[in-house]
C-alpha cells in the first residue's frame, strides 16, 4: 500500500530525517498555517506527478489560504479528489537531490538509487546525464551503514559538508526501508536550504501488504478506507459482485471488472482468466465482464455470481472457462452455474455458450451438464478453442 | 535427465501436519516422490501416510538424509523454516506458502546464495518432472497428474501455477511430452525466475525446447531477451504472454501479485516486442504453442 505524503513523512520524522514544518487539514477544517510567510498546499493523494497536474499550490502571504485550500479540495488530480491537504512552509532552496530504495526484482536484492539532481524525472535523467546517478545493491545482512551510503553519494560528485549530511539521511532512509517493510522508499527532492539544512520535501513510501501483520500502526492506516477517494469508482455491478465473493470463505469468485460487451464470463484462475479474456476478444467476442474464480468456491458462490452476471442488461450468454483444475471441483462449479441460470429463469442449454473446465471431478461435472443439455468440452479442447466457440455463440445471439 | 530434481531426490516436507501439506504429501508419494520425513515443531512421533514427523529439520535429517524440502507453513513462519532448512544443508527449497513478506523472501535468497542452494517460489504450486518426481501441489492427485503430464523433451516454466498444468496438458494432448515443468511463483521476487531456469534447461541434454507462460508486470522477460541474445541461447524458446488487455488498464493488479502494468513498465506489448527481437517465438494464440514447437523439435 502507498502511504500518503504526510503519513510517510511522519515515519521519516520518527527516524530522524528532517521534514518541513507543516500541518494536515481535512476538508471540513479551517486551514491555518502554523508559520508566517508563504505556504505550500499539497493534495494528499496516493499517486505521483502532482506537481505537474495542479496538486501542489503555492500561496503567498497576502493570499487567502482558506480560499485556495477550498479550490484544491474541489479539484480532481490524476483521478483523485484529495480528502486532506498538507500545508507546509515554503523554503528557500539552494539545491535538490534524489534518493530511493526499492527491490531489484531481477537481482532479487534491495537497490539504492541516488542522484545529485533532484525534483526531476529520474528515468529521463538516467538517459541524458547518467553520471549524476549512482545505483548500488546492498544486502540485509550488511544493511546500509553511513560509510556505504556516503560512498554512493560521493560517486555522483557531491562533496563538502552536504556529503556528510546526505550520507546520513540515505543511511536513515535505508533503515526506514528495512524496518517498515517498504517496497519503495523515496525522497524526491531532498532539499538543501539556503540556511544549509537538509530537508525531505516529498516522500513516497510503499509498504508491503504481506508484511502489514508486523506493523499494526500502518495496518490501521491501511484499514481506513476513508483516507482516499478511489480514482475509478467501483460500478454498482462490481460492488454487488464483491459482496457475493465475501459471503463465505470457500474459494474465490472475485475480481469482477465490468466491460460493456454482451458475453458474460465466468473464468479462472489467475493466468487462465487472462488467457481466456484475451482469447475471447481475439475471436471477436465482447466480454461483459472480467473475473477470476479459483480455489474451490462453494456452489452458492458460483450460483450467485452466475445469476448476477446474467442480470446485466444485454447479457444472454455466459462462457465458463478455466485451466485444467486440481483443487477446484468441476462438479461444484457446474452445479453452481446451472443453479444460477435456472434461478435467473433461463435455460442452461441456451445460456451457456461453452463450458470448458477439465480436471478434478470432471466426470461428475459433465454428468450434470449433460442432464441439462449444456455444451461442454473436455481437456482436448484448448482454452482459446473454447473461447472461439463462445465468441461465435454470443455473436449468433446478437446477430 | 530433468532439471532441479530426479527420482532419487530425497524430500522432506516442512509443515507436513497442515491440512494442505498432508494432502499434497500423499499426492507426491503416490506419484513416486521419495518423501522421507516431515517436520512440524512439537509434533514429533506422529506419522503422515507413513512418513515420520520430527520437531526440527536437524532431527529429521539425522534419521533421514534429504536433498530437498517443500515448505508449507504460515507466511510469518516461512523465513524461519527456510533458514532452518538452509542451515542444515538442504540444497533445494520449494516454498509453497503464499503472502510471504518480500523482505523475508530476499533474506532467504541471500542465505541460499551463500550456501549454493536453489529456491523455487514462494507462492508456487511446485514442479513436476513427469514420470520421475513431483514437488508441491502441482497437478493435484496422481490420476490428474498422469492425464496432464507425460515425459518428453519440452521444459515448461510458468508465472501461473494453474497454467503450468494447462500448458503441459496442451502438449500432452498433442503428443508432446515434458522434461521438467515449474511454476516459478506469482510474486514480484521469486527464488528462480525465467532468467535462472533457462540456463538449466539449456544444459539439460533431454530438454529440446522450452515453453514460457508469462503475464504483464515486472521486467524479467525484458532481461531474458537480453540474456538470450548475449549468451546465444540455442534451445528454442516459445513464450506466451497472457493478459494483453491488461495494457489498457495500468495500475490494476490481476491474478498474481506481480501482474500489474505500471505506466509503460511491464506491458505485454513491450515484452512481446523485446522477446521477438531476441529471436524468442511468441505465440499469439495459446494453442499456437503446439504448432511452433512442432516446427522446432
Amino acid at each position: 500500500m502507498r502511504l500518503l505524503e504526510f503519513e510517510a513523512k511522519s515515519i521519516l520524522k520518527r527516524y530522524g530525517i528532517p521534514i518541513p514544518e507543516g500541518v494536515v487539514v481535512a476538508g471540513e477544517e479551517t486551514p491555518v498555517a502554523p508559520f508566517s510567510g508563504p505556504a505550500v498546499l499539497k493534495a494528499q493523494i496516493p499517486i505521483g506527478g502532482r506537481g505537474k497536474t495542479g496538486g501542489i499550490v503555492i500561496v503567498d502571504k497576502d493570499e487567502d489560504l482558506k480560499e485556495r485550500a477550498a479550490a484544491l479540495f474541489a479539484t480532481r488530480i490524476r483521478g483523485y479528489r484529495p480528502k486532506k491537504l498538507l500545508i507546509e512552509e515554503k523554503l528557500d532552496l539552494k539545491r535538490e537531490f534524489f534518493m530511493a530504495i526499492t527491490y531489484d526484482t531481477v537481482a532479487k536484492e534491495p537497490i539504492v538509487i541516488f542522484s545529485s539532481e533532484g525534483g526531476v524525472d529520474i528515468e529521463e535523467l538516467a538517459q541524458g546525464e547518467p553520471e549524476k546517478i549512482c545505483k548500488q545493491h546492498f544486502t540485509f545482512r550488511d544493511g546500509l551503514p553511513e560509510h556505504k551510503a556516503r560512498e554512493i553519494v560521493a560517486e555522483t560528485g557531491v562533496t563538502g559538508k552536504p556529503l556528510l549530511g546526505i550520507g546520513a539521511v540515505l543511511a536513515k532512509l535505508a533503515t526506514v526501508f528495512i524496518q517498515t517493510d517498504a517496497t519503495i522508499a523515496e525522497i524526491n527532492p531532498l532539499a538543501l536550504t539556503a540556511s544549509g539544512q537538509l530537508i525531505a520535501l516529498d516522500c513516497h513510501l510503499d509498504i508491503d501488504d504481506d508484511a502489514l501483520f508486523r506493523h499494526p500502526d500502518i495496518a490501521a492506516i491501511a484499514k481506513d478506507e476513508s483516507r482516499i477517494e478511489a480514482a475509478k469508482a467501483q460500478t454498482e455491478f462490481e460492488r454487488q459482485a464483491a459482496l457475493i465473493d465475501s459471503v463465505d470463505h470457500r474459494g474465490v469468485a472475485g475480481r469482477v471488472i465490468e466491460f460493456d460487451g454482451n458475453l458474460g464470463l465466468i473464468i479462472g484462475g489467475g493466468g487462465a482468466s487472462l488467457t481466456a479474456f484475451d482469447a475471447v476478444r481475439a475471436h471477436g467476442g465482447k466480454p461483459a465482464n472480467y473475473c477470476e474464480i479459483g480455489g474451490n468456491p462453494s456452489v452458492k458462490k458460483v450460483q450467485a455470481l452466475t445469476k448476477h452476471i446474467l442480470s446485466k442488461p444485454g447479457v444472454e450468454k455466459v462462457a465458463v472457462i478455466m485451466n485444467v483444475v486440481s483443487n477446484t471441483r468441476v462438479d461444484l462449479v457446474a452445479r453452481g452455474i446451472v443453479k444460477g441460470i435456472l434461478e435467473a429463469g433461463r435455460d442452461p442449454a441456451e445460456t451457456v455458450a461453452v463450458f470448458r473446465i477439465p480436471g478434478a471431478w470432471e466426470a461428475e461435472g459433465f454428468k450434470i451438464l449433460r442432464k441439462y443439455g449444456v455444451r461442454y468440452c473436455d481437456r482436448t479442447v484448448s482454452i482459446d478453442e473454447a473461447a472461439r466457440m463462445a465468441a461465435q455463440s454470443a455473436g449468433r445471439q446478437s446477430a | 535427465m530433468s532439471i532441479l530434481a530426479t527420482q532419487d531426490t530425497r524430500v522432506i516436507v516442512q509443515g507436513i501436519t497442515g491440512r494442505e501439506a498432508t494432502a499434497f504429501t500423499k499426492d507426491m508419494m503416490d506419484y513416486g516422490t521419495r518423501v522421507v520425513a516431515g517436520v512440524t515443531p512439537g509434533k514429533k512421533g506422529q506419522s503422515i501416510y507413513g512418513v515420520p514427523v520430527f520437531d526440527t529439520v536437524r532431527q529429521a535429517l539425522r534419521a533421514q538424509p534429504a536433498d530437498a524440502s517443500v515448505i508449507s507453513v504460515p507466511p510469518a513462519l516461512v523465513k524461519g523454516a527456510a533458514l532452518e532448512a538452509l542451515e542444515n544443508g538442504i540444497r533445494l527449497l520449494v516454498i509453497v506458502s503464499e503472502r510471504v513478506p518480500r523482505r523475508d523472501t530476499v533474506e532467504i535468497l541471500e542465505i541460499a546464495r551463500e550456501r549454493g542452494a536453489r529456491v523455487i517460489g514462494p507462492n508456487t504450486l511446485g514442479l513436476i518432472s513427469p514420470g520421475r518426481i513431483k514437488l508441491g501441489m502441482a497437478g493435484g492427485p496422481v490420476d490428474d497428474v498422469r492425464k496432464a503430464y507425460t515425459p518428453g523433451p519440452v521444459g515448461i516454466a510458468s508465472r501461473s501455477g494453474g497454467m503450468t498444468t494447462e500448458v503441459a496438458n496442451l502438449l500432452t494432448t498433442n503428443g508432446i511430452g515434458q522434461s521438467t515443468c515449474i511454476g516459478i511463483g506469482g510474486d514480484p521476487v521469486v527464488g528462480s525466475n525465467f532468467l535462472d531456469l533457462i540456463p538449466l534447461f539449456e544444459q539439460d541434454p533431454e530438454t529440446k525446447a522450452v515453453v514460457l507462460f508469462s503475464e504483464p508486470g515486472g521486467v524479467i522477460e525484458e532481461h531474458l531477451a537480453e540474456y538470450v541474445t548475449e549468451n546465444r541461447v540455442r534451445t528454442p524458446i516459445v513464450a506466451f504472454i497472457a493478459g494483453r488487455f491488461v495494457d489498457e488498464m495500468p495500475g490494476v493488479r490481476f491474478g498474481h501479485a506481480a501482474t500489474i502494468v505500471e505506466g509503460d513498465r511491464g506491458s505485454a506489448r513491450g515484452k512481446i516486442e523485446r522477446l521477438r527481437e531476441a529471436g524468442i517465438h511468441v505465440a499469439d494464440a495459446f494453442s499456437d504453442i503446439v504448432r511452433i514447437l512442432k516446427e522446432r523439435i
